[in-house]
């Protein structure tokens, strides 16, 4: 029983490749699971990545969004809820049209938070921006602070609600960036749709985590925010624009 | 001894009455008519259950929401999870297991003005 030289090696080189990813499946377990008993901790920063130079002409991620939520329209555009849609930009003089998905940025200052009468609109820990139904009192004054118009009011009686998404008339509401399926380890379900149909364009991560993909890319290519002028610092950044 | 006469006989009186509204399912007092398909031990006893729910609820919901916290001990949705009747899939409804203590209290239930009131268990099953 004695091992010849390439099977040695074999195994040695197995040895060593174990035990350089054990590490790197540990970082990812920190970074993805969240024991349901622990708070959102400050720690983090969810937030996402668009490059719209890979965006498609899809809306892949504007079905998915509103299957996971259960927002579903009552064939009123003017007054249905609208947590992402697809906006199109194009140059007048050269013609060249992009298009990109716009929902709630996540500001670490939201103008929503400074004008809510109630407390209802708030920022969680780890900077996801949210509408705490039981205080909202549907004012909609965070609709109208809100420059990206994000958040739509419910205007009539809700039926069929997902289990893990709440929603009801006479409240605010916007992208939670999937908050129920973040808090299980998950990406939102823009995300995963843009990954697996559409144009691999968004990506989800920890922006205050170095070892994430979205931290590197951020830190070294460059990327903008809307409103830049308006300094809310967002969560969700675009490349391309 | 009239004294003690008279509080023995009140408090035979109250004990009847107590006996009388818990164990008779049948009678001049009207009880709540509700089916209790699985659940017969709650996060808490009983008791405790139907005098305090409310405030668990309360209390969870602002941790959840705020905070992320998604402890499945108190949280609605294991309710409904395990309380919505086997023939309907809801807590509502006439024999709901909410729904029907709630009228007969004359307490308003606002949760399922946006929480769902159906069981997640089959859809969550097919899911996956």
């Amino acid at each position: 029983m004695s091992l010849g030289r390439r099977e040695f090696l074999g195994w040695g080189a197995a040895a060593t490749a174990g035990a350089a990813l054990a590490p790197v499946i540990n970082l990812v377990e920190l970074a993805q699971a969240r024991s349901p008993v622990e708070a959102a901790s400050a720690l983090r920063r969810w937030g996402l990545l668009i490059d719209i130079t890979k965006c498609a002409d899809c809306d892949d991620c504007v079905t998915a969004c509103h299957n996971e939520n259960g927002v579903s329209g009552n064939g009123r555009p003017e007054t249905d809820a609208q947590w992402i849609r697809k906006v199109g930009l194009r140059d007048k003089r050269t013609g060249v049209a992009q298009t990109l998905p716009m929902m709630c940025q996540h500001c670490e200052e939201p103008p929503c938070v400074d004008v809510c009468p109630t407390g209802a609109s708030f920022k969680r820990d780890d900077g996801i921006v949210l509408v705490d139904k039981h205080t909202c009192i549907g004012c909609r004054y965070c609709v109208l602070a809100c420059p990206y118009g994000a958040r739509s009011f419910i205007h009539e009686t809700v039926t069929g609600q997902k289990p893990d998404v709440p929603r009801g008339k006479g409240t605010v509401e916007s992208c939670t960036l999937c908050v129920h399926r973040v808090d299980r380890g998950d990406a939102p379900a823009c995300v995963e749709a843009c990954n697996r149909d559409g144009g691999k364009a968004m990506l989800f991560g920890d922006l205050n985590d170095p070892s994430a993909e979205i931290h590197r890319r951020l830190h070294s290519e460059p990327s903008t925010q809307v409103r830049a002028d308006l300094a809310l610092n967002t969560g969700v950044r675009y490349q391309g624009l | 001894m009239k004294r003690i006469v008279a509080l023995a006989l009140s408090l035979l009186l109250t004990a009847a009455g107590f006996v009388h509204a818990a164990d008779k399912p049948a009678g001049r007092v009207p009880v709540p008519a509700f089916k209790i398909d699985s659940g017969e031990t709650c996060v808490a006893p009983t008791q405790e259950m139907r005098r305090d729910h409310m405030k668990m609820l309360f209390h969870q919901r602002d941790r959840t929401v705020r905070q992320g916290i998604r402890e499945p001990r108190f949280s609605l949705k294991n309710c409904v999870e395990c309380h919505a009747s086997r023939d309907t899939g809801s807590v509502l409804g006439t024999e709901g297991f909410c729904s029907s203590c709630h009228a007969y209290t004359a307490v308003k239930i606002d949760c399922f003005e946006c929480h769902s009131s159906m069981r997640q268990a089959k859809s969550a099953g097919a899911r996956k």
